[in-house]
């Protein structure tokens, strides 16, 4: 088995995260392995994240809800952070400079927000052209963003919850083995209405999946509740 | 190479099988990653290298400081980036001139080519697994798609004023001349600006200068819409917002020899290239 070439950092809490009651949530869904899913959340909801067995890629990006064309930038997110890398403290911002939402709590340490959405065409160039024809974040991604009236062209480069994806000063960079453990979370405090969209990661062709991809939970809790 | 399975395996036995299959291939494909770069790239172009024939050149123009440009480019066409000022980042953005939900997509760039560090040898590719741009000559090898361009608000808190040119507004504009708007934006790439990723900080690299007369030469391998927005990386050392011009130089180049660098550099390239002979031979 392959080490991790950079072991994710401690993340230290910016402020103490509200403790959430987790059998009070206003909706809790399990997303099937390599399955889309996407819901509306407002400002002052927490969405949490849960990478239920470990090591699973979740391909996530948001949208403000009262206007689709400002949505989730990942160069804008990492400008304002000076970090490549998403953890607690980590505001997301949309493509207006805005902020859509803060990443209150990680028991992972260390998200990826520089290498995207795998897609059917990416892995035929990454893996070889007998990969075209297997189920791909894209695909999850156009389906689900579809229900909200966009389509391909509102599909932007975004955060992959639990997925490692060291950058090193040469630049160099590979996905490599995942960090989580099973139960680990992420929880994001929405700043604005958003459309959040998930695409559960059916990817196998590389670690981002431990190469077998399996379920995650989503919950929402509302703050006036907590 | 067999074909990889995607559907959950039964039994406990076959899904750890069917994990070390797949864990197998995977790291084949790193190691041959990690053996092409950087040793067959060749070394940067020298300044004075490369001159373009004045016959050669369908277009020049100087772009002022702050502003940007763009141009629909014909496949095979150069397009030379040429420094003039030693201005600290010059941002690019491109879309496919047929179908123009097909856009230079950063994240494939750098996960298709196992590296950040874009240069002569290089590929922009686009969402659809094709390449959009080849680099042909670069002067420095020190460019950035990991933080991308500035912003009203990154101009806001580096110069303390959000109205001064931004490569974000430039691209929208630059977008806006082609029918195009916001949600055809996306990352973008910037050159001549020497951002490194270190730790868990993405910064200009210590001390790195851009030199008068840098350039950089893409080709493009669609036919294209190239938008270019000549401000200042957002996280270049300037204190005071001044950016220099430009020149951009459309220009004819020679059919791409069997050899091309950039065609064959990596598997990754190769492929890469299949699928742009199969979408322009449809």
């Amino acid at each position: 088995m392959t080490e991790p070439t950079v072991q994710a950092t401690d993340s230290k809490p910016f402020f103490a995260a509200p403790g959430l009651n987790t059998v009070e949530p206003v909706y809790d869904f399990t997303i099937p392995a390599n399955r889309p899913w996407s819901r509306l959340i407002r400002k002052g909801e927490i969405l949490r994240i849960v990478d239920l067995e470990g090591c699973q890629a979740v391909d996530t990006l948001f949208y403000n809800a009262a206007d689709t064309s400002e949505r989730y930038s990942a160069q804008d997110t990492i400008l304002m952070q000076a970090s490549p890398y998403v953890t607690t403290g980590t505001r997301l911002i949309s493509s207006q400079g805005r902020s859509m939402g803060v990443v209150i709590a990680d028991s992972c340490g260390r998200h990826d927000t520089s290498a995207g959405a795998c897609s059917c065409e990416a892995n035929t160039v990454r893996f070889g052209h007998q990969t075209r024809y297997m189920h791909a974040c894209r695909e999850n991604f156009i389906l689900e963003v579809a229900k909200h009236g966009m389509t391909k062209r509102d599909i932007v480069p975004n955060i992959n919850f639990f997925m490692n994806v060291p950058i090193e000063p040469d630049g160099k960079l590979a996905i490599v083995d995942g960090v989580s453990h099973p139960g680990d979370h992420v929880d994001i405090l929405m700043t604005m209405d958003v459309i959040a969209v998930i695409s559960n990661c059916p990817q196998i062709n590389n670690p981002c999946n431990g190469f077998n991809p399996t379920p995650v939970q989503v919950l929402v809790f509302d703050t006036a509740t907590v | 190479m067999s074909l990889p399975y995607q559907s959950r395996a039964s039994s406990e036995a076959a899904v750890s099988d069917m994990i070390a299959a797949n864990r197998a291939r995977y790291d084949e494909l790193m190691v041959a990653a990690a053996d092409v770069s950087p040793l067959v790239l060749p070394p940067p172009t020298a300044l004075d290298a490369a001159p373009i024939m004045p016959a050669d050149i369908r277009h020049r123009e100087t772009i002022p400081g702050g502003w940007y440009w763009t141009k629909t480019l014909r496949r095979g066409e150069g397009l030379r980036l040429l420094n003039t000022s030693a201005t600290l980042g010059v941002s690019l953005f491109a879309w496919n001139a047929a179908d123009t939900s097909e856009r230079y997509n950063s994240a494939d760039t750098v996960k298709l080519q196992w590296t950040s560090e874009l240069r002569k040898g290089r590929l922009l590719f686009s969402d659809m697994g094709r390449v959009l741009f080849s680099i042909v000559e670069d002067t420095s090898g020190a460019h950035d798609t990991i933080v991308g361009g500035s912003t009203p608000a990154s101009n806001a808190r580096k110069y303390g004023d959000p109205a001064l040119r931004s490569t974000r507004e430039n691209m929208l504009l630059a977008a806006g001349k082609h029918g195009l708007g916001a949600r055809d934006l996306a990352p973008v790439m910037t050159f001549f600006a020497p951002v490194a990723v270190a730790g868990a900080t993405a910064a200009w690299r210590d001390g790195a200068k851009v030199r008068l007369g840098e350039f950089v030469d893409l080709r493009a391998e669609l036919d294209l819409i190239v938008a270019v927005s000549n401000c200042p990386h957002p996280l270049a050392p300037d204190a005071e917002f001044a950016p220099g011009p430009i020149d951009a130089i459309v220009f004819r180049q020679p059919e791409p020899a069997p050899n091309d660098l950039c065609r064959t550099a990596t598997p990754e390239a190769r492929r890469g290239f299949d699928n742009n002979e199969l979408y322009v031979q449809a």
